[in-house]
């Protein structure tokens, strides 16, 4: 097995140090490390790059199986690479949907043959997304994908009783349910942020009380019930002062916010440009703030990503048509760089902790998310911070391009990294 | 004048005057004999109708023939479109088909801005209605009505007129147009709506906001009824529709507390005994037919300024052959074409 050494990279943003890769663990960390003089042996010039814990998004959609025009397992994974992730969930909205152990099984080995990132299915928690009847979810917690996230994702579960029962019957295995909090009736035909903008342009709102009023209901419940809950892209001030309260009373509750809350505001959406039609959809620069706040503060424990390809045609028309979502897989590092780390809310240290560290824990994963310290398994991402760049979506590995980013400087840039001591990601390229 | 007409909000003071005045001269042709201007001969305008509208299309259509333009009237319904073409395919063919300026009737709010700044078409696009966003031709037609009435002449705004607009303003793509171009053209704008009705936000809109029609009516100028329409009067947003005609229709008892000289208006189609007694809709202060004639002067001053006209439509001497057809000098900003 190739050994690598890594020169002069600053782990976690610290003082420059050397680390040597070998048999797929951390196998030596210190200054002034000598190669090895073995032939296979390959040396990486990490001088000026932060090195990272390979980063896990608890959130994403890969699409496979049914809509592989959109992304597949293969296409998604290396888009994962690419943006400096080593573990990625994959969301159960599928065709199939992921709502038994055969699809899960599916998914999870596309992902190992993919070779680019592992992939952890997330099972839905009701057949079919329909909110009606319990999946089977301990035959997917079970399966050889060992599901542990449990979610609808894309819909809400709003009948109080599936949502206490499917919070209770995880506790069995350790699984979590991570609800996509979005009250049914009060966001009907809603297309974006409902607001003073929303009122101008005439598009059917969302208002960001159909998100809070779910997640206290569900905090309640998950306290109640005295299980975990994760809550999916938080959006809005209300929601992270509901997120707040919870955890201070000790409850087991934990949050994620994605990249375009924590940049973009419900002002993009006058060009009705479908780029921009997302759900949660992007809210206001008071909800940005709050967001970053709660980040920065550990009241949301994760960044994720809910990276959502889309086909062209499913943007390349008017906004009602449009479908919601974004890809980010490839810009989530570089845009969390941009609003938390040159802000000053927040070191790498920390990012390490919100994009690697505490996803992995919620995840359940045991391989990722470790210490970068010797004998750890060597998932490990290296960032160049100085990097300035413009966003060309032209270049990216997903298979879709609906980013909202095109053509807008984002800094940092993910240069390599490495799933198990092997590099995924060299030089910025995919290996 | 910019290439495209997409929402009042876009019009300065000197454009809409500009489109107000040019509609005067246009009405003067709807006068005569033999209705019709040679300017847009050789000019093909596509009206592209995503929703039923036989008012508005007939409107465009008669603005577009006096006008001598080739028209073509697509209709969704039983098109290309209801087998599941978008409108991005829909916009490529009628590019592909030479259309200079394409008048859109769309239900999605945002459709004729995406259309407009898309690379499908690269015609004029005229905004004839979209979602619940807005309708500028309609709310520029009911300002030349007002200018009329309340103070008539070429090159006159609504200054300090008392503008009262009243019923379901949340989904009125009426209002929105009008609150827009009333307020550049310097009237005081009030809307008036149970708060079921009103938009998210309003309260930052250039208007006043009133729940009370009756504190209103008395200082109003000309008031505006809005249509209700069938689909809100089992969604919660009133309790029966005999309740929202006792507190927000105009009856004759409240159209008497009006001041002598005030207006009657509504953009159409009525629901008589809902949101206006039948006798006030048809009495002497009504403008709502006479709304229906200046629609087509203004769609026809709209169509006239976007696709090349820098003259005067109707040359002094009031000789038609003068008016001019071709203008590289635009100030619509067009690039002239050869005709097709």
């Amino acid at each position: 097995m190739t050994s690598y050494l890594i020169r002069n990279a600053r782990i976690l943003g610290g003082e420059p140090q050397d680390l040597r890769l070998k048999d797929g663990v951390i196998a030596e960390i210190g200054t002034g490390l000598a190669g090895s003089g073995a032939a296979d042996e390959t040396v990486v010039e990490a001088e000026g790059l932060v090195l990272l814990p390979g980063l896990v998004d608890l959130h994403t959609h890969l699409r496979e199986p049914g809509r592989e025009d959109a992304e597949t397992v293969l296409t998604g994974t290396k888009a994962a690479a690419k943006g400096g992730f080593t573990a990625v969930h994959a969301m159960a909205n599928t065709f199939p949907v992921a709502d038994t152990a055969g699809v899960v099984e599916q998914v999870w080995r596309l992902g190992r043959e993919s070779g680019y990132c592992d992939v952890q299915p997330v099972g839905a928690v009701t057949v079919g997304l329909e909110g009606k009847q319990l999946a089977e979810l301990g035959a997917m917690a079970d399966s050889a994908a060992a599901v542990r996230v449990f979610s609808d994702d894309g819909k809400c579960v709003d009948d109080a009783v599936i949502m206490r029962r499917a919070l209770e019957y995880v506790k069995a295995f350790g699984g979590v349910i991570a609800q996509h909090a979005q009250e049914p009736r009060l966001t009907a035909g809603a297309q974006m942020n409902e607001g003073t903008v929303s009122g101008e342009l005439g598009l059917a709102g969302w208002p960001a009380v159909a998100e809070e009023s779910i997640i206290a209901r569900d905090v309640l419940l998950a306290a109640h019930v005295g299980s975990r809950l994760h809550v999916c892209h938080v959006s809005t001030a209300g929601s992270v002062e509901i997120i707040r309260w919870a955890k201070s009373k000790g409850w087991d509750v934990t949050a994620e916010v994605t990249p375009h809350h924590l940049l973009l505001t419900d002002e993009l959406v006058r060009s009705y440009d479908p780029v921009y039609k997302v759900n949660p959809p992007l809210r206001t620069q008071a909800d940005v703030l709050a967001l970053r706040e709660a980040l920065a503060d550990g009241t949301i424990d994760a960044v994720a990503t809910d990276h959502a390809p889309h086909p062209s045609e499913d943007k390349d028309c008017e906004w009602a048509a449009a479908a919601m979502g974004m890809v980010g897989l490839e810009t989530a590092l570089s845009v969390v760089q941009q609003t938390m780390v040159d802000t000053g809310l927040m070191t790498w240290a920390e990012v390490a902790e919100r994009m690697s560290h505490r996803p992995a824990a919620i995840g359940g994963l045991t391989g990722h998310g470790r210490p970068v310290s010797v004998d750890e398994p060597a998932n490990l991402v290296l960032v160049d911070p100085a990097y300035r760049g413009t966003v060309n979506p032209d270049a990216f590995a997903s298979r879709s391009r609906n980013t909202p980013y095109r053509g807008r400087d984002l800094p940092g840039r993910v240069v390599a990294t490495f799933l198990r001591g092997e590099p995924t990601v060299l030089g910025g390229e995919l290996v | 004048m910019k290439r495209h007409l997409i929402s009042t909000a876009d019009l300065s003071r000197d454009d809409a005057l500009l489109i107000l005045d040019t509609a005067e001269e246009m009405a003067q042709v709807s006068t005569r004999a033999v209705k019709k201007l040679p300017t847009l001969r050789g000019r093909t305008v596509v009206n592209l109708f995503f929703e039923d509208s036989t008012r508005t299309r007939t409107s465009f259509e008669v603005a577009e023939k006096r006008l001598s333009a080739d028209v073509i009237n697509f209709s969704a319904k039983g098109s290309s479109v209801s087998k599941g073409e978008t409108l991005k395919d829909t916009a490529l063919t009628l590019q592909a088909m030479g259309a200079d300026a394409v008048v859109i009737r769309h239900g999605a709010s945002g459709a004729p801005k995406r259309l407009a700044e898309s690379d499908w078409l690269h015609g004029s696009v005229v905004n004839a209605g979209d979602g619940t966003h807005e309708h500028p031709t309609q709310a520029l037609l009911d300002a030349f009505t007002m200018r009329r009435h309340l103070n008539p002449g070429r090159g006159h705004d609504l200054d300090g007129r008392r503008i009262t607009i009243v019923g379901d303003v949340l989904h009125s793509r009426v209002a929105r147009s009008n609150v827009h171009l009333l307020h550049t053209l310097g009237a005081q704008v009030t809307l008036v709506a149970p708060p079921t009705l009103m938009p998210f936000g309003v309260e930052n809109w250039p208007c006043e906001i009133s729940y009370d029609l009756d504190a209103a009516l008395p200082k109003s100028d000309a008031v505006m009824m809005l249509r209700v329409q069938r689909e809100r009067m089992n969604a919660a947003f009133f309790p029966t529709q005999r309740e929202y005609s006792r507190r927000y229709g105009l009856d004759a008892a409240r159209a008497g507390v009006l001041p002598d000289h005030a207006i009657v208006m509504h953009p159409g189609p009525m629901v008589r005994g809902m949101e206006i007694a039948s006798e006030i809709a048809d009495s002497a202060r009504s403008t709502i037919v006479e709304q229906v004639a200046n629609g087509v002067s203004v769609r026809m001053a709209v169509l006239y300024l976007l696709l090349g006209g820098s003259e005067p439509a109707i040359a002094p001497t009031s000789s038609v052959s003068t008016v001019s057809t071709v203008s590289t000098a635009s100030t619509a900003g067009i690039t002239e074409e050869p005709s097709k």
